[in-house]
């Protein structure tokens, strides 16, 4: 495969270098605010290492935090990342090959290495491109989260320190790109309320899973949806937030993460 | 978190990866289940930011977390660089609990 990293423009090299630094910050964020939380640093590093997917990572973790059982963790981590489903079905030319090299690469399947696959029309580009992205943000995202997880034990006074503010920031910095779209925003809101709504009432960590109600509005409206085509296009279009979807064409400034 | 949850998690989450390299020459997702896919993943993290903001256990959070995440999403919105927008939210949280803010 090193041959074919030849091939690869510097330009999109360059990009997959600033994609992986802004995912380590991310991770270093979610390895030292898991264990800052009281979690043994095992779990974020486990959680990296086996899942590698950002955004499900904060969310098992985040449903932990605030107390709520495995099962809720566990669905809701499940539920975030049922969008690499599509992603798969998008970029699954890519994993041609033996079939140790198709077991492997779809661990490496992210929003990131989809949306730097999906730059490129040439097959051999569209390979060398995922496998570069996905190894390499294997490497450092794993490194940054124990880096995290470690320097995350040192720290004493978590609420004196404000650091349970920095996980809703985190997410919330990550997600601005994806509430661009109104369509997406409104449901996003009507979600969020329903689980601010039901939090008083259920056990921690189903009111978030409660907030997928909020997709009922487009449910309803479901040929509209499907006409505009809006996620078909999303699954494929640039400047997208990691967390939420593929980022054809990476920003640098705005973080991301697997 | 039971090393079992992990586990299916992992387990689950490498089995909806797999799925598309794996049936993609045979099956086509209908074009209304990618939109619903691709809007669940924001619908789930906006509310988890706004219970993780908002509520601690069933009650409120008090005023310190929820004024940090806000100095840090408007300094997001003004695309400030990552570690500024966590620093700062982190910050305004613990100076106002210092100044007695819960």
């Amino acid at each position: 495969m090193s041959s074919s990293w030849r091939t690869l423009d510097r330009g999109t090299i360059h990009d997959i270098a600033l994609v992986c630094l802004a995912d380590s910050l991310v991770g270093a964020s979610f390895g030292a605010i898991s264990v800052s939380g009281g979690l043994p640093a095992w779990v974020p590093i486990a959680l990296s290492v086996l899942v590698f997917a950002g955004g499900s990572q904060f969310a098992a973790v985040g449903v932990l935090l605030a107390g709520g059982g495995p099962l809720a963790a566990v669905a809701t981590g499940l539920v975030l990342n049922t969008r690499l489903l599509p992603l798969g079905f998008a970029v699954g030319d890519v994993l041609g090959g033996p079939r140790w090299s198709r077991l492997l690469g779809a661990h490496l399947l992210t929003d990131e290495s989809a949306a730097f696959a999906l730059r490129h029309q040439d097959p051999a580009r569209r390979r060398a491109a995922f496998w570069l992205c996905g190894l390499a943000l294997f490497a450092c995202w794993n490194l940054s989260v124990v880096l995290g997880a470690v320097a995350g034990g040192a720290i004493g006074d978590t609420a004196a320190l404000g650091l349970d503010a920095a996980f809703p920031t985190v997410l919330l910095a990550l997600l601005l790109p994806a509430l661009a779209d109104r369509a997406t925003r409104n449901a996003t809101f009507l979600g969020a309320a329903a689980a601010l709504a039901a939090t008083p009432f259920l056990p921690p960590g189903l009111p978030v899973l409660l907030a997928l109600v909020g997709l009922l509005p487009a449910l309803l409206t479901r040929p509209a949806t499907a006409e505009r085509a809006t996620a078909a296009d999303r699954a494929t279009a640039p400047d997208r937030s990691a967390v939420t979807a593929p980022a054809a064409a990476p920003a640098p400034e705005a973080p991301r993460c697997p | 978190m039971p090393l079992i949850a992990l586990l299916a998690l992992a387990a689950g989450t490498y089995a909806l990866r797999l799925a598309g390299p794996a049936f993609r020459d045979r099956l086509r997702l209908p074009d209304h289940l990618r939109a619903l896919l691709a809007v669940a993943a924001p619908v789930l993290l906006v509310a988890l930011v706004a219970t993780a903001t908002l509520t601690e256990g069933h009650g409120f959070a008090g005023w310190a977390r929820p004024a940090g995440v806000l100095v840090g999403g408007v300094l997001a919105v003004r695309r400030l660089p990552f570690p500024v927008v966590v620093v700062a939210a982190a910050a305004t949280t613990a100076l106002l609990r210092l100044a007695g803010v819960g």
